[in-house]
């Protein structure tokens, strides 16, 4: 045996929560030991790699010898020993702990563009990355193309903006082209607003190069030569791996004065999002980096006529900017294949909720959620059913179990009363309530409002006040008309996108589970068993151990009983918190 | 405190549009922004106080008060409230004695805090205490943790 050996241990947000340095760590230490082979320790190239995906499993590990690749799942550092001992050195995997099987399932229908080297490459290595092709695009492209051309490229590509309302994005770049200025913006938007997806903390943890390099595309199409990403401030490391791939980018030569050897200056500053959900819209994303309250404004002006300091200024989304390189590399024909008639290309979404295989997938536009759900995502937790699917986030809806055979793309969502949003999947089970979800979103989304305008200031805020009183038993006949009402206003009056599509997880729910509002408001009952105000708690005579964990708990005072005998919760004094529910160790508790 | 303040304008005195920069600044060196810090960068800056304040009540980020010595950082995103996070933060609540509007304990030890998302989502819920992130995290795990960081500063 010769040739390189790779151990790759995945850091990507949940291979770090799950104790990934503790294995890399290991990994050093074992291959480093004197008793090592010297020929085998000289091949091993071990390093941390972004997200593999199938964080459900992690800390996952890649060994690849002699382009054989396994990977084992669930790694600790006590199982590094054996893998490198039977693996590396004696050439036979730890079959117990491979995840062959269920990844091969987890990546068959996938299609990885913009993730293809997520996961693969060390993302604080700018070698890595130019060693797969990285930064030959955008040389390619200053050297030896007109940005005409490379506009050209672009929209023919069919490439839309992955960040929700999926604008073509060769359009926007030639509209600014043509706007007049001397000065012009980039913006790349990593603000990922949607509580319950983590697409572009995944691709700039695992990739930075990336959207540098796609940026730099950009800055040479429509002539600008100052470009910001705007990044949350809740994704520490992101912003770290980001920092250090602009400085190793710059110590290059492909950001600063005359890139590539070029006629060309352009460079890219990181500007901390301060956590604001209106951020996500580009008029808003602008006032904050220009240090003010991030409210939106009346648009026209666009931003691509009046933007960041009254410059023309184009703001993509990370994972479009994440296209670009691939395009330019493998071009625009070979992207336009991938995808349906009207939505080119791939998507990347993280996969959650009540999901078996929870993680972060790409998949070809045109997909169908079951197979996403089934197929990538190996069906729902054990015991549980699908009732819905959550995309788009506090703007999207949820699609019914019954839709499972729709077609994943901008158009046939959007049919369906949701959209594709940026990229959150939430897999909702037959215990999770679909009022509670809605009201959960609406009460985000009130919160999140700026204030600058009527409907959506005071509008979301009534529509929650509704939806508080329902999902705690006070709902009125006539309420499910309100929200109605309510939801077209809003949508129709509001200012932003935010205002605009707030409603919309009101109304996709009110579409397709009617029932279960009626159920909170005229039968007083919660079907999913979630809404606590809506239920009764009682204790198991038979099962009670007497613990007293629940009298200790209860706010109240209703829990009486002597130790070691069952307890007992008297209906006039409870408050229906919960709380004794979730503190029984022995499910002595229940709720109806 | 006043050299800090001083350092963080000088890092960004040149710069356009630093007010968001300058809170941010201030806040990773104080663990909060105090009343005094609006007042000494307004008038270096000759822009208006409430300008300030007005940034510094819109984004979530910025807190006025000062915090705990521990931080505990609950993800509220939509996979971890599904996932039912909301039973952790009652636990922690409870532990605690933290109630709806107060945040941080009355020793100034623990402040509980609830973020839009962490962006953990695959393995939700998440909870992050002091920084260490404890995913698919289970009430018994998370209430452990605080109270060995409890006893720990007991000790001290």
């Amino acid at each position: 045996m010769s040739g390189k050996i790779f151990i790759r241990v995945c850091m990507g947000p949940a291979g770090i929560a799950a104790g990934g340095k503790a294995v890399l760590d290991e990994f050093n230490k074992t291959l480093s030991d004197k008793n090592m082979p010297a020929d085998i320790s000289s091949r091993c190239i071990h390093n941390q790699v972004g997200c593999m995906g199938l964080c459900s499993k992690d800390v996952l590990v890649d060994v690849e010898i002699n382009g054989c690749k396994s990977t084992y799942e669930h790694v600790k550092p006590e199982m590094v020993k054996q893998i490198v001992d039977d693996h590396i050195v004696a050439g036979a995997p730890v079959k117990q702990w491979l995840a062959d099987e269920p990844l091969k399932k987890f990546l068959d229908k996938q299609e990885k563009v913009v993730l293809s080297d997520c996961g693969v490459i060390d993302p604080e290595d700018i070698e890595a990355y130019i060693s797969r092709g990285g930064y030959s695009s955008s040389k390619k492209i200053i050297t030896s193309m007109k940005p005409e051309q490379l506009i050209h490229e672009i929209k023919l590509s069919g490439l839309r903006g992955r960040g929700g309302a999926g604008f073509p994005t060769g359009l926007k770049w030639e509209i600014a082209r043509k706007s007049e200025g001397q000065i012009k913006y980039i913006i790349c938007n990593a603000d990922e607003g949607d509580p319950g997806a983590f697409m572009d903390r995944a691709i700039i943890e695992g990739n930075p190069h990336l959207i540098i390099e796609g940026m730099i595309i950009g800055a040479y199409a429509i002539g600008s030569n100052k470009g910001y990403v705007y990044i949350r401030a809740e994704y520490p490391l992101a912003v770290q791996r980001l920092e250090n791939a602009i400085k190793q980018s710059r110590a290059k030569g492909y950001l600063g004065s005359n890139i590539f050897g070029a006629d060309m200056s352009f460079d890219i500053e990181i500007k901390l999002g301060a956590g604001a959900f209106v951020c996500g819209e580009e008029t808003a994303l602008i006032a904050s980096i220009e240090g003010q309250r991030g409210m939106p404004r009346a648009k026209p002006p666009f931003p691509v006529h009046k933007g960041l300091w009254g410059k023309p200024t184009v703001i993509n989304n990370a994972e479009t900017l994440a296209n670009i390189p691939y395009i330019n590399r493998k071009g625009a024909d070979w992207f336009s294949m991938l995808g349906t008639e009207e939505s080119k290309g791939t998507k990347v979404f993280a996969l959650t909720g009540k999901i078996r295989n929870s993680g972060l997938i790409e998949v070809p536009m045109g997909i169908t959620l079951r197979e996403i759900i089934y197929d990538i995502g190996g069906g729902l937790e054990p015991g549980k059913h699908l009732k819905a699917v959550q995309t788009g986030g506090p703007s999207g809806g949820c699609i019914p179990a019954e839709m499972l055979d729709i077609s994943v793309d901008y158009e046939s969502l959007a049919k369906a009363g949701c959209i594709v949003g940026s990229g959150g999947m939430i897999v909702l089970a037959n215990d999770d309530c679909m009022v509670n979800i809605a009201r959960y979103f609406l009460n985000f989304t009130q919160s999140e409002s700026c204030g600058k305008c009527v409907p959506c200031r005071i509008g979301t805020k009534r529509m929650l006040e509704i939806l508080d009183r329902i999902t705690k038993g006070l709902g009125e006949p006539g309420d499910i008309e309100k929200l109605e009402k309510l939801g077209n206003d809003i949508r129709l009056g509001s200012l932003c996108g935010l205002g605009q599509t707030a409603p919309n997880p009101v109304l996709s729910t009110l579409k397709y589970f009617r029932d279960e509002y009626e159920a909170h408001i005229f039968d007083k009952k919660c079907p999913a068993g979630v809404c606590n105000a809506l239920l009764t708690f009682s204790i198991i005579e038979s099962s009670c151990k007497g613990c007293q964990a629940c009298a200790k708990a209860c706010p109240s005072g209703a829990i009486t009983g002597d130790k070691k005998k069952p307890h007992f919760i008297d209906q006039k004094l409870c408050i229906k918190c919960g709380a004794c529910f979730d503190v029984c160790r022995f499910k002595s508790v229940q709720k109806f | 405190m006043e050299s800090i303040l001083k350092e963080v304008l000088l890092r960004y005195r040149s710069e356009n549009g630093s007010v968001v920069s300058i809170l941010q600044d201030t806040q990773s060196q104080l663990g909060y922004i105090p009343q005094e810090a609006i007042t000494y960068f307004a008038s270096e800056l000759n822009i208006p106080e409430s300008r300030f304040y007005g940034v510094a009540t819109f984004y979530s980020q910025f807190c006025l008060k000062p915090r705990g010595k521990n931080i505990i950082t609950a993800c509220c995103g939509t996979a971890c409230h599904v996932k039912g996070v909301d039973k952790v933060v009652n636990a922690v609540s409870r532990r605690l004695r933290l109630s709806d509007n107060d945040h941080t304990t009355s020793d100034g030890e623990f402040t509980l805090e609830k973020v839009a998302c962490l962006g953990f989502c695959s393995i939700a819920p998440v909870v992050l205490i002091n920084g260490e992130v404890f995913g698919k995290a289970a009430v018994e795990k998370v209430v452990k943790k605080i109270d060995s960081i409890a006893r720990k500063d007991d000790e001290r």
